[in-house]
């Protein structure tokens, strides 16, 4: 028979809103399912997908917080009397937080309902090759036949299944933006000479994901105040530029947070006083410690979401070793008509603006006569750490690797932004460099920059790197003044000549 | 400090006119002392003020009444400054550059005399010169300007709170002061005569206008000051000023704690005795023009920065010059500055970044036809929660349809707008063209995505 639908797509996430959106303007008739299985510890959410409800919006807000509390210690040293004490509480950002997600939620319902998109509140499985089975939750099922379809289920926070007691007792970023109440609990009345009364614990092994989230998370919770502590196995923030990574976890040390290095726990308990006790064993010396916390939040990695898809029936490849969906540059997988795109992609990066691009991209080739493919070269991206790093193109390893040492240069410079000098805060790991190649006309291979607004200041420099930026012509570029952006424009010392890379007056 | 680079013998005079008000300051210029960077410290103090109101809305609690204490955020942002004039001196020093304090002259051909405070007079002799004098502002010319009002050169050292002020001007000095002092908790009132930000794209001017307003600024358009009186001697004292309409015979009056003139800048090269060595200026603004290289009409006389006629007056721009031009006199360099797509930013309380063509100007020399604008409001991710305007952040660029839809204009209202302007301005310095624009990934979330 017929299709029902020219689209159906499979999660209503950053890349599948924005597939069936664009697909809609073309007249075409779309659908989208979207369905949130319960976190281990029950938190479930609506539409929109992990950027709008567990990642992005609710990390940069909570981010937000935690920079606020270093405006409230600035603005004392600018002139403004604050009485102490000054606190954060915990559900007065949650609730904020969580109620600004609740509106784009019903925003993306009214969006999808105005340009004729139908929505199902259903997780999805295959059929057959044109055929989806919607289930709900009561249990209710409905059948779905499309020309096309379009995989877009994104991925869910891993858990270290060999640890005990790590599912029964850990949270995941998941759980964390929706806490009604703060990862760190109420003192008991008898211990007032602890001064530390909230502990958070945040587990992270690298996997190659997108680690930055633990980093993220422990940075603004140490921002708002509550007592947090890192345990790592290895290296953070793999496959980021390596120097840049220690520069910002250097800066979330002085900040406050506290790392245990080349650690990895083994198991976690409940005590009698019902917090957790975490034991975990340090590689180096070869020891075991036991200590108590109030939360455990595990940040080992994202498992693509396709086990209920049933994807074998239908033939979908996907990665062995990943299990994320395989696909060609125009986003096409093994089975004819069926795409994917976001998260759930083999080989692509785990940003929003990608898997929104990808999305759109797709649309347009599908029903709009478009070839553009989507150029995944050069996405910048922004680690939004307590002190920030913004980059994109290639990290230093990365081109050494691609293009050998010799062929390379490095300008680099140490900078303090105006607004810290009369706030008295360290700008030790205010740091940029600028990757080039040294041949002829200098193209510029990746840029790299830690400090206030990296994310604002990137951007900018991420389009003209698109264009073939070289060196001379950023050297060209006057600054705007006083900025932090304009130290990139007058980067001049090179790593190779061991100059003093510390930026003095003008 | 270019030029010691290259083992020349270099020689720097700095001399700093006391304001009508007595006030003076050391070495590094206007930007140093009385521009970009008290200003930028000041507008952050405002800046951290909303955002203490914000912080409530994520969660931080502290008592209700938040007070600022003028005189502790001065000298903090003169501490600061003091540090950078000491920088300059030991930075001219460690590169062998003599450096005397002292107000220079030109007495005849190659001849420079140099006169002190205290009025010690000497002659020094060179194979080159370079003018770099600046400029000041301007005053009214009305009964009571010079000795009831302060200026910008005043304001950012002022040992007291300037209490309820009237700002004259909508020049981006008198927006940006404006804004700070509002921001502050200060009473603020803007006198303008007839548009704001002249020179700068008008919609954009207006929007940024409407903001202040919104924000507790008042505006009162159209209108002249014809005489400054003083009701009261005092820290800051009380001051009557009377106005007079542009548009007919209307008189009003208003009392102040304090006014700030910021009307305008006027070069400093009336009393440097350049009619004794020839070179030429604009009589009518004390402009020097220059050639592409920056020579005047004099081969070995030179000038770079705020006194050049037709260019932009910002700081980086005669920095770059300046190195440029020694470059190419002493080390073989060809390099000429660009001063093409300069980028700049309006620091008021709604900053402003902007590079490259406003919608006007695009209209004029292109043709409406031949241009097309792209435009968009957004609301900054960060202004969400504690619920702040909605629709007043606005971002447009200018395309030139002709070449390939090629960015032109570029123009963003919002927070950091000098942090997201500069790239954008190093992408125009590449030819970025709309396609390449649409074909870059943004990072999310942050402003600069839009």
């Amino acid at each position: 028979g017929k299709n029902e639908y020219d689209l159906l797509i499979i999660g209503g996430g950053s890349g599948g809103l924005a597939c069936a959106k664009e697909a809609a303007k073309f007249g075409r008739k779309v659908a989208v399912l979207d369905y949130v299985e319960p976190s281990p510890q029950g938190t479930k959410w609506g539409l929109g997908g992990t950027c709008v409800n567990v990642g992005c919006i609710p990390k940069k807000l909570m981010h937000q917080a935690a920079l606020l509390g270093s405006a409230i210690k600035d603005a004392q040293h600018y002139g403004w009397n604050i009485a102490q004490p000054v606190h954060h509480t915990w559900s007065v950002m949650a609730q904020a937080v969580q109620n600004y997600v609740k509106s784009l939620n019903w925003g993306h319902r009214v969006q999808l309902q105005d340009k004729k998109v139908k929505y199902f509140n259903m997780k999805g499985s295959f059929s057959d090759p044109h055929t989806i089975r919607g289930l709900t939750k009561a249990g209710k099922e409905t059948i779905v036949t499309a020309e096309n379809i379009v995989i877009a289920t994104g991925g869910r926070p891993k858990y270290p299944m060999h640890i005990a007691g790590a599912l029964e007792y850990g949270i995941t970023s998941d759980d964390l933006f929706w806490l009604k109440e703060s990862p760190g609990k109420t003192p008991l009345v008898y211990y007032p000479f602890i001064l530390h009364l909230y502990e958070i614990i945040v587990y992270i092994s690298l996997t190659g994901s997108s680690p930055d989230v633990s980093l993220e998370c422990a940075g603004f919770l140490t921002g708002i105040g509550l007592e947090t502590t890192v345990m790592m196995r290895s290296i953070p923030l793999r496959g980021f530029d390596q120097q840049m990574a220690s520069l910002v976890t250097e800066h979330m040390e002085s900040y406050g947070t506290k790392f245990l290095k080349r650690c990895f726990p083994t198991k976690v308990e409940k005590s009698e006083s019902n917090r957790l006790q975490v034991t975990w064993k340090n590689t180096d010396l070869r020891t075991e410690i036991t200590d108590s916390f109030d939360t455990v939040m595990w940040a080992v990695g994202r498992a693509p979401d396709t086990e209920t898809l049933n994807l074998e029936t239908v033939g979908v490849k996907t990665n062995s070793e990943t299990g994320k969906i395989i696909v060609d540059a125009s986003e096409a997988t093994s089975v004819p008509h069926i795409y994917a795109v976001g998260d759930i992609t083999e080989g692509r990066p785990e940003l929003t603006p990608t898997a929104i691009a990808a999305g759109k991209l797709l649309a347009q080739r599908l029903f709009g006569q478009s070839s553009e493919l989507m150029d995944y070269d050069n996405v910048p991206t922004t680690v939004f750490t307590p002190l920030e790093y913004g980059c994109v193109g290639l990290s230093e390893e990365a081109a050494v690797q691609c293009y050998g040492s010799d062929n390379i240069e490095v300008y680099h410079a140490y900078y303090k932004p105006l607004e810290f000098t009369v706030a008295e805060r360290d700008a030790a790991q205010c740091y940029m460099k600028m990757v080039c190649l040294r041949e002829r006309d200098q193209r510029i291979l990746g840029l790299h920059f830690i400090g206030p607004n990296a994310g604002e200041v990137i951007q900018g420099f991420a389009l003209g790197i698109k264009c073939g930026a070289t060196y001379p012509q950023l050297m060209k570029t006057i600054g705007i003044h006083p900025t932090c952006a304009e130290e990139i424009t007058k980067l001049h010392i090179t790593k190779g000549s061991g100059l003093d890379a510390t930026v003095t007056g003008c | 400090q270019e030029a010691a680079k290259y083992g020349k013998k270099v020689m720097v005079l700095d001399f700093v006119t006391p304001t009508p008000l007595g006030n003076s300051w050391g070495l590094g210029g206007t930007c140093v002392n009385v521009g970009c960077i008290p200003k930028k410290l000041m507008h952050q103090a405002a800046l951290l003020g909303q955002a203490l109101q914000d912080s409530r809305k994520f969660g931080w609690q502290f008592r209700e009444e938040v007070k600022h204490n003028w005189m502790t955020m001065t000298e903090s942002v003169q501490n600061y400054i003091g540090s950078l004039n000491w920088g300059y001196r030991v930075a001219l020093r460690e590169k062998n550059v003599t450096y005397e304090n002292a107000y220079g002259e030109f007495v005849g051909p190659h001849t420079i005399k140099a006169t002190n405070k205290r009025g010690v007079e000497k002659l020094y002799t060179a194979e080159r010169f370079l003018i770099a004098t600046g400029e000041r502002p301007r005053y009214l010319d009305i009964p009571g300007d010079k000795e009831y009002c302060i200026s910008s050169d005043d304001l950012f050292s002022l040992p007291y709170c300037p209490g309820k002020t009237l700002v004259v001007g909508a020049s981006y000095v008198a927006l940006e002061c404006a804004g700070f002092l509002a921001g502050l908790g200060l009473d603020v009132t803007v006198m303008v005569r007839s548009i704001l930000l002249r020179g700068f794209d008008q919609d954009i001017a207006n929007k940024i206008g409407e903001y202040m307003e919104e924000h507790g600024i008042n505006f009162i358009r159209q209108f002249v000051p014809i005489k400054v009186e003083q009701i009261e001697k005092g820290t800051p004292g009380r001051l009557r000023v009377i106005a007079k309409s542009t548009k007919g015979n209307q008189i009003i009056e208003g009392e102040y704690n304090t006014v700030l003139l910021a009307i305008g800048r006027d070069a400093c090269t009336r009393k440097i005795g350049l009619d004794k060595v020839g070179v030429k200026i604009n009589e009518k603004t004390g402009k020097i023009p220059v050639n592409d290289e920056e020579q005047t009409n004099v081969p070995y006389i030179y000038a770079v920065g705020d006194i050049l006629q037709d260019k932009l007056e910002l700081t980086p721009l005669a920095i770059q010059a300046g190195r440029l031009l020694v470059q190419r006199l002493y080390a073989g360099a060809t390099s000429k500055c660009d001063y093409a797509n300069v980028p700049t930013t309006v620091f008021t309380p709604l900053e402003y970044g902007a590079c490259g063509y406003s919608e006007e100007t695009a209209v004029e020399k292109f043709g409406e036809k031949n241009i097309e604008v792209y435009h968009s409001h957004f609301w900054p991710l960060e202004w969400t929660v504690p619920s702040r305007d909605n629709n007043k952040c606005y971002a447009k660029i200018i395309c030139n349809i002709q070449d390939n839809e090629r960015v032109i204009g570029f123009h963003v209202l919002g927070p950091n707008a000098g942090e997201v302007t500069q790239g954008f301005a190093a992408a125009m310095k590449c030819g970025l063209t709309k396609e390449q624009l649409d074909s870059t990934i943004g990072i999310h979330p942050v402003c600069a995505e839009v």
